[in-house]
């Protein structure tokens, strides 16, 4: 593709010569449409991806601030002359508050390069469908999320107790929810003027659910809690991918 | 082009739910019998369930109007979706009001976990709490309207997870042993209920008619200051 | 191409602009003049279907035909030119994306940074990539918001030359406060107080 070939082509030299880039209007390509989605959500999956390999802001501070919190419980939860138990229950609930609230500063910088260059704008008039946009925003967001909880898990284990399978499986779980979710209301408190206030008062009733999801299922037995969230997910990520489409159009 | 105010002529409206008050009150006082255990403070129940059932009956109401804003482009359906979530969040406030009372009256306690109703209310309220901060922080315009069109909507989704969500809760969060409902509801303790809950319902389309009809005069201002500026 | 009718634009009570119209046909070069300020951005944005008016119809191309440049190129910071154009190309259904993007490149002085990141370039370059963007998919209505400001000379040649290649072709709308450059292609013109 390179047009330094010795094709000749673009010619250089005076304006007159060279072929006209502005063809005429009207040609439309054909595409499968699925398979058409799918390469743009990889497309904008792989630019979220290299903006964060790049800029190495989102995913650096949400580490810091897993293991922060994390530090901090350890000093605020008394839990020295407490049945060991009782304790692993509290540590497991603190756990989850931590990846609430981890999850929470992700989400605030997911849109931050859109939204401080003005990108929208350039997305938004793509043919492409707009959910594509949330689907791959969501994705990158939940790749961020693994990759620090990846670490916070190993130190909850150093700060109170290891984790098992359950907890793990209701990580992912957790995860999509609040990718879904957050994503869309992401792109929501960046139309508005509080923005870094707005986005935790509208995401945390909704996380509500996943919290109780996620400690029922690293405290209990039994799949009970992990299909709620399987419940969780289902809804709403069907309904953040139909409604994202409302959520960025001016009109 | 000038929308009528109000489709439902609000005097006769008001007229209607002052009569279906008077019945309710006189019903829950002297018609419905007396709990044996809670005497008459338990009379509170004809009042904060109806009120927490009007209150499910306004939001979903609100999500039916965002739903036609996104779906048909339906006119005004952005404001009156506003005004009937205004109206859920204040009938919401006066459920977790009663609630607590009742919970005072016949625990001693002001709050109960254990009221899993109470409990969402709790979060709903602060669902549609954030609803009005995304109003306020967004400028008016189609953007403002479908944003708080996917909120509402959003809002009627968690109502029935958030509940599931509670229950399930309830095995690892310490439940108290109190029942929030007595036994079945008798003859009379039922059509008290519906009466009570009747005018609960006319109660809030008063209010949200009432709301509405200011929101559009005050549109309907704005729009001739406009014109003769 | 468009058909904008009585359009009107209010934030809270502050009138921003009142009954404007406009017709542009293919080919045709509406030139929108005023002070900073006047509401020709907010104009321009309502003509490439971003804003929507307070009052007023505006009847636009469909979506994916049409190129905007606002006063940010928009173009990723931290991606290069052909990250960035081939993101582009893959959203906006270019075909033949990789020989067009080189074609573009080459045309408006890139290709030998194709593969720096954007945020290491001169604002005259980011607009020259922002430029590529905006032509890279061949847009039947091109909108462009002040797009000499960033420019240097050979830049704004390059920029005059494309003008010249759009007009009689794409429909194009230019704001801008320095009218005289592209006077001689205007067909219409629309000024702001």
């Amino acid at each position: 593709m390179t047009p330094n070939g010795s094709s000749g082509w673009p010619p250089r030299g005076s304006l007159s010569h060279e072929r006209p880039f502005v063809r005429f209007p009207g040609w439309a390509p054909v595409e499968k449409p699925a398979v058409s989605y799918f390469s743009d959500v990889g497309a904008l999956v792989r630019k979220d991806l290299l903006l964060e390999i790049r800029a190495k802001e989102t995913v650096p501070a949400m580490l810091i601030f897993v293991v922060a919190a994390l530090t901090i419980f350890h000093f605020a939860v008394p839990t020295g002359d407490v049945p060991v138990a009782a304790s692993q229950k509290v540590a497991l609930g603190l756990l989850w508050t931590a990846i609430v609230f981890t999850s929470l500063l992700g989400l605030t910088r997911a849109f931050v390069p859109e939204r401080e260059q003005g990108l929208m704008d350039a997305l938004v008039l793509a043919p492409s469908d707009r959910s594509a946009i949330w689907l791959g925003k969501a994705i990158s967001v939940f790749a961020f999320l693994a990759v620090t909880e990846a670490l916070a898990l190993p130190a909850f284990a150093f700060f109170f107790y290891g984790v098992g399978w359950n907890v793990v499986a209701a990580i992912v779980l957790a995860d999509i929810g609040i990718s879904a979710v957050g994503t869309l209301l992401g792109a929501m408190a960046v139309a508005g003027r509080a923005r870094e206030l707005l986005l935790p008062l509208l995401f945390l009733p909704l996380a509500i659910p996943i919290i109780v999801g996620g400690v029922g299922a690293s405290i209990a037995s039994g799949p009970k809690y992990l299909e709620f969230l399987g419940l969780y997910d289902g809804v709403f990520v069907l309904l953040s991918w139909a409604a994202f489409e409302y959520v960025v159009s001016e009109t | 082009m000038r929308q009528r105010i109000s489709n439902i002529p609000l005097p006769a409206l008001a007229g209607a739910t002052a009569v279906l008050f008077a019945l309710s009150i006189s019903l829950i006082f002297f018609y419905a019998p007396t709990d044996p255990n809670q005497g008459l403070s338990q009379r509170i129940f004809y009042f904060h369930v109806p009120i927490a059932l009007t209150a499910y009956a306004a939001f979903g109401w609100g999500a039916w109007k965002a739903l036609r804003h996104l779906w048909k482009r339906t006119e005004g359906s952005d404001l009156e979706s506003y005004v009937a979530i205004h109206q859920g969040v204040i009938f919401g406030s006066l459920t977790l009001l009663t609630g607590s009372i009742w919970a005072r009256i016949s625990w001693g306690v002001w709050w109960v976990w254990s009221d899993d109703q109470l409990v969402l209310f709790l979060v709903l309220f602060l669902f549609y709490c954030a609803y009005f901060m995304l109003r306020f922080s967004v400028e008016p315009g189609p953007s403002r309207a479908n944003m708080s069109a996917v909120y509402a909507l959003f809002g009627v989704v968690l109502i029935p997870i958030s509940f599931l969500a509670i229950r399930i809760s309830k095995s690892f969060i310490h439940p108290q042993v109190f029942t929030s409902n007595g036994p079945q509801m008798t003859h009379s303790q039922f059509l008290t209920f519906c009466v009570s809950w009747l005018a609960m319902l006319f109660l809030l389309a008063t209010l949200y008619q009432t709301e509405l009809a200011g929101k559009r005069l005050d549109t309907q201002l704005k729009e001739l200051r406009e014109l003769l500026a | 191409m468009i058909t904008a009718t009585n359009l009107s634009k209010r934030y809270g009570a502050k009138r921003i602009f009142d009954k404007v119209e406009v017709r542009l046909e293919a080919g045709g070069f509406l030139l929108v003049t005023g002070p900073n300020g006047s509401g020709k951005t907010t104009l321009l944005r309502m003509l490439a279907g971003l804003d929507a008016p307070t009052k007023g119809t505006v009847e636009l191309p469909e979506r994916g035909m049409i190129g905007y440049l606002g006063h940010e190129p928009l173009v990723y910071r931290e991606l290069t030119p052909l990250e960035n154009l081939h993101l582009f190309g893959r959203l906006y259904r270019v075909p033949e994306r990789g020989e067009r993007i080189g074609m573009l490149l080459e045309r408006f002085g890139l290709w030998e940074v194709r593969s720096d990141r954007v945020s290491t370039f001169s604002r005259g370059m980011r607009q020259r990539l922002g430029l590529c963007r905006v032509l890279l998919h061949d847009p039947q209505l091109v909108v462009l918001d002040e797009p000499f400001n960033a420019l240097d000379q050979a830049g704004s040649e390059l920029l005059d030359a494309t003008l010249d290649e759009l007009h009689g072709k794409s429909a194009v709308v230019v704001a801008t406060h320095d009218p005289e450059r592209v006077e001689r292609l205007a067909t219409q013109r629309l000024a702001f107080a």
